[in-house]
């Protein structure tokens, strides 16, 4: 029910947002959440590698957790891999439902989990060359709160 | 069994994939990180942190610990950094 996939062009927001709810009836909410690459600290690009046998099982593994867990009626996940400039979205997350709750839960819950399962690696390239970033603490303290039995 | 590596792993060892004939002996993650980490300065400068290092078998999160005698493709990367 929640669609997922990986690919190296721009992501068609409204196309997919609008398809959630386009014809039917009994959705009352669609979230969206998109990821934008910000220039912070004179960022020029970033490029996303991923590993795409297990980017495949993994989002598809995390979307059925994610439909096991809240009443949804659909959704779709898109994230891209590839090189990225500043203003670019990078990710969408919109999950449709009848009320609004479950909606934006599993649209978070989603995003916690790529952020900490999904195995995608960037770099980022400034004017003083080219870095990996380095995973950070803080997104997976987010992803644990999910197993915290809330 | 296919050896796949990723980001600076990658980068360092100089390749995307490897297929090697892993010894009986190597029982798990561990052993075969050691293994590789003797094949090249390359596979032992990308390999030299443990803490910095992750393993998939077969697709899934597997731990130091984990039998690798089964497994068809084993994935090395640097802790995922997401969307």
């Amino acid at each position: 029910m929640i669609r997922v996939r990986v690919q190296p062009e721009p992501i068609a927001i409204a196309e997919e947002t609008g398809a959630l709810s386009a014809g039917r009836s009994d959705v009352g909410a669609v979230v969206s959440f998109v990821g934008h690459v910000r220039a912070d600290d004179g960022l020029q690009s970033l490029t996303l590698e991923h590993y795409p046998a297990m980017t495949a099982r993994a989002l598809a593994a995390i979307a059925a957790a994610a439909e096991a867990r809240w009443p949804l009626l659909g959704g779709v996940v898109i994230h891209r891999h590839g090189r990225m400039f500043p203003g670019e979205a990078i990710v969408l997350v919109a999950i449709s439902s009848a009320h609004r709750a479950a909606a934006f839960a599993a649209a978070e819950f989603l995003m916690d989990w790529l952020k900490t399962r999904a195995p995608f690696w960037k770099v980022e390239e400034r004017g003083d060359g080219r870095h990996w970033v380095a995973a950070k603490q803080s997104d997976d303290m987010a992803a644990e709160r999910w197993h915290a039995g809330s | 069994m296919d050896i796949l590596y990723f980001a600076w792993v990658r980068e360092r060892i100089g390749t995307g994939s490897e297929q090697l004939a892993v010894p009986a002996a190597i029982a798990t993650v561990a052993d075969l990180l050691d293994w590789l980490a003797a094949r090249s300065p390359g596979h032992a400068a990308a390999l030299a942190d443990r803490s910095a290092i992750r393993v998939a078998i077969d697709q899934e999160f597997a731990s130091l610990d984990a039998p690798v005698a089964d497994a068809a493709e084993i994935a090395i990367f640097p802790p995922v950094t997401g969307g």
